[in-house]
């Protein structure tokens, strides 16, 4: 190695690092690959979604969307690594309703607050909770099974995913409202967890529509309600909880778009009407239907509405969680 | 039966799908088995996955998933499920050349396949694996055809409470598998629960044994310590005074690289008692898996006729593990193709590819998507004959790594390590973690401790831990559960009676024809 290779290397990283560090303008923006860091494993249902829609959206920027999955500690390592990403537009996260909204009360220490750390971006699907319970439980229908709950408190086992998981935090929403204290019996993710209720090991769970359709379709499960205000289409014959009685139990596990804190509005803007786009493309809204989630209606998909739902979902759930530990 | 034909029929169509393709600026139009190519390269990174250490199916399945949303979903899952089994095949390959298992299902595959190789035998270790896995690939395959549906009621009569039995079982398998003394292995099967139950609690969240280390919060990872306590210690006793001395023997050593008459003649039994111990062990979700290598090796040695054999390179502890975690490999799709639960952490990964594809699997997957179905179980046959090809082969190769001088071998061994631990998490702790465990190995295997058991303790532990405080939760903190339901009272004296097996001989003062196996 001579010195006047050595020499060239020096300049040539200086010149790009001068590249990198010169301010990406808003008008401009997009001008390299975006990361969206997705926290939680690939292939699960907010992975599914963000690839679905990012595809999309990288058409219309015309950059690259790169996916980044960073799990851990219920999806709050991914979450604190976009909260301190540098803000530029060039690093989103997909929070979700645990990340995003459930993590304030779970986690007392948490490194983020999701109403400050972030700029809303847009909200992207929602996915409603159902009640599911063992095939052979009595009750016939959510009325009956509310007042189950009640009568046999003592003897019940809920299933859930972790404590932290969206199964964990919307069943004890659901237990909160009713007023019971029933056995959670927690597994390693909804996969166990529904199979221990398909073999009837344990009585009910709370889990988004995707999982839980194809066992009620197949008479494995049975379900009671979902907690949205309209019926769902996957499940036509499932009342809604308003429907049932419980008009308060309202839970669904969203999904939305944020960068981190003073990322220029222009890009806010320029990124939320890239979603919004994408949520109005057929074959994405078709793919999305497939999988039972609802699609914000264009209202909801405003990033101010996001900043909103973000600060009610956290005084929602700040109700019902305890600190987790 | 002839409804199995027929479904079978459907599936092979799939697999031999020929899609016609126009190679661009030629303008001439081929057509090309699309799905069979997607196998072959799904068995081909599988061999490559489970050859390299360190570099786990989970992790390389989630690298590829993103890659499988442009193909077709039957193509894309077929490429998927050749991964995962194809580790399995993999997975041997180091454990017998270099003592570092790939899989948590060939730890015990060093016990004898490492030996062997000591002993110039590397080829037939090799081959026998593969012919092994070959074997219960087929059989596997055919039990998922013909009994899948009545298999799954009895995986679903497994509640936590025959979970935890099972574990115990599989505990009691550590103790029996060990070398030296008895002693030793309990205290490194204690030592793996220990480590296993760093991280979170999973009842209430809190943090455990984690000491405020961010890193730790989510527990240690199989990798990082198996990478530690195998790969980075095996490398650091190499470098030990009078190692290399040792090695040129075995460079010289190096005789035959297929498996003689006489070597088949004795494995044939052991692949036999593998793949049926592996299918039935397969079925059950979640560990499963990893316990079926661990039985089918402690099974071989309770009833030879000369278990002192085991431990010292014996080909029957080669074939049988390999065989089981095989079938184990491939039952393990049970639940997945009749109820559409996954059972483990690839084949969640699996159900997302589904799900990108707008296949959300239930239990009418098999009414509903036949060919997606029949066409995965038609080509886990297919995929276990590309193995087979591929693997043989290979031997011949692997062997020749063998004579790779030290220096240049070890400092490549460390690196792919090292790239596999980071793989996992993206995360550099892990990595220092595993030097950590390096350090902590080599201390071990100075004192005679065996790694084996430590890691069976560390696998088996927080799925013990789980299902011990699900059923006591059920139970409502009533212990008798364990003893009230039959098949958890029956695994549980099965438990029993190996301990008092393993124990006998030794209350008896013959403990020198039992148990003396350890190498110096």
């Amino acid at each position: 190695m001579t010195g006047f290779n050595r020499r060239t290397a020096v300049a040539t990283l200086g010149a790009l690092a001068m590249l990198s560090a010169v301010p990406a303008l808003a008008q401009d923006y997009p001008t390299r690959a975006i990361t969206i860091i997705v926290p939680f494993a690939a292939g699960g249902p907010t992975d599914v979604v963000t690839r679905l829609v990012s595809e999309h959206m990288s058409k219309t920027l015309g950059q690259p969307i790169v996916v980044e999955n960073v799990v851990g500690a219920g999806g709050t390592t991914g979450a604190t690594r976009a909260a301190r990403a540098t803000n530029d537009g060039y690093t989103l996260i997909m929070g979700h309703v645990g990340t995003h909204a459930a993590s304030v009360a779970l986690y007392p220490k948490l490194a983020y607050d999701p109403r400050t750390d972030f700029e809303p971006i847009a909200l992207i699907n929602g996915a409603a909770i159902v009640v599911a319970a063992k095939k052979d439980l009595p009750p016939k229908d959510f009325k009956e099974f509310v007042a189950y709950l009640k009568a046999n408190e003592a003897k019940l086992n809920q299933a859930h995913a972790g404590v932290g998981a969206v199964s964990y935090i919307t069943c004890e929403l659901l237990n909160g409202i009713v007023g019971i204290k029933p056995v959670g019996v927690p597994f390693q993710g909804t996969g166990p967890a529904m199979n221990a209720l398909v073999a009837g090991q344990v009585d009910y769970m709370c889990d988004q529509i995707t999982n839980v359709v194809p066992q009620v379709n197949g008479g494995t499960i049975k379900a009671y309600a979902v907690a949205i205000p309209e019926r769902s289409a996957s499940l036509p014959d499932t009342p809604t909880s308003a429907e049932g009685g419980l008009p308060s139990y309202q839970a669904s596990a969203w999904n939305a778009l944020f960068a981190p804190k003073g990322t220029p509005k222009a890009i806010v803007e320029k990124l939320n009407a890239a979603a919004a786009k994408a949520l109005d493309d057929e074959k994405v809204i078709a793919r999305m239907k497939e999988l039972g989630n609802d699609i914000p209606k264009p209202e909801q998909r405003k990033s101010e509405a996001l900043g909103k739902l973000v600060k009610d979902e956290v005084e929602k759930w700040g109700k019902f969680l305890k600190p987790v530990g | 039966m002839t409804d199995l034909f027929g479904n079978l029929a459907l599936g092979f169509n799939t697999v031999f799908q020929f899609i016609d393709w126009t190679i661009p600026l030629l303008g001439v139009t081929i057509p090309i088995p699309v799905n069979i190519l997607l196998c072959l390269i799904g068995a081909l990174v599988g061999t490559l996955v489970g050859v390299l250490p360190g570099i786990g199916t989970v992790a390389t399945v989630a690298m590829l998933l993103p890659i499988t949303f442009g193909l077709p979903p039957v193509g894309a899952l077929i490429m998927l499920a050749g991964i995962y089994y194809g580790a399995q095949y993999g997975g041997s390959t180091t454990s017998i050349l270099v003592n570092i298992p790939g899989e948590a299902g060939s730890v015990v595959t060093t016990l004898d396949g490492h030996q062997m190789a000591k002993q110039g035998r590397a080829g037939p270790a090799l081959a026998i694996a593969a012919i092994g896995s070959f074997f219960a690939g087929c059989v596997a395959t055919i039990l998922i055809a013909l009994l899948g549906a009545p298999l799954t009621k009895f995986a679903l009569q497994f509640g936590p409470a025959e979970y935890f039995s099972l574990m115990t079982l599989g505990l009691v398998f550590a103790v029996v598998l060990a070398k030296g003394s008895v002693l030793k292995a309990i205290a490194m099967i204690v030592f793996g629960l220990l480590l296993s139950m760093v991280g979170s609690d999973l009842e209430t969240g809190a943090s455990r044994l984690a000491f405020n280390i961010p890193e730790l919060a989510d527990g240690l990872g199989f990798a990082t310590v198996a990478m530690g306590v195998f790969g980075f210690a095996e490398i650091i006793r190499n470098l030990d005074a009078g190692a290399e001395k040792g090695r040129e023997l075995v460079q010289q050593k190096v005789t035959g690289l297929m498996p003689t008459v006489a070597d088949l003649l004795a494995a044939a039994p052991a692949i036999g008692r593998g793949t049926m111990l592996g299918s039935i062990l397969g079925i059950l979700p979640g560990g499963g898996a990893v316990i079926s290598s661990f039985a089918a090796y402690t099974f071989e040695k309770k009833i030879s006729n000369n278990p002192s054999q085991f431990g010292k390179g014996s080909i029957k502890g080669v074939a049988a593990p390999e065989s089981a975690n095989n079938a184990a490999a491939q039952t393990s799709f049970i639940p997945l193709l009749t109820l559409g639960i996954p059972p483990n952490a690839v084949m969640a990964l699996m159900v997302g590819a589904m799900t990108i594809h707008g296949i959300v699997p239930g239990p009418q997957v098999m009414q509903k998507q036949p060919e997606l179905v029949w066409g995965m179980i038609a080509s886990m046959w297919i995929g276990n004959l590309m193995l087979l090809v591929i693997n043989l082969p290979l031997v011949g190769i692997w062997v020749q790594l063998l004579r790779v001088p030290y220096h240049l071998l070890y400092p490549c061994i460390v690196i792919f390590c090292a790239i596999g631990i980071y793989s996992v998490n993206n995360a550099p702790a892990d990595v220092i973690m595993a030097g950590a465990f390096g350090l902590v190995g080599y201390w071990l295997i100075k004192h005679d401790f065996e790694p084996a058991p430590l890691l069976l303790g560390m696998v088996l532990g927080p799925l013990m831990e789980e299902n011990l405080r699900r059923a006591m939760l059920i139970s409502r903190g009533d212990a008798t559960v364990f003893l009230t339901r039959p098949l958890s009272a029956a695994l549980l004296a099965v438990s029993l009676a190996l301990l008092i097996l393993t124990f006998l001989p030794m209350l008896r003062k013959k403990r020198e024809e039992v148990f003396v196996e350890s190498e110096n």
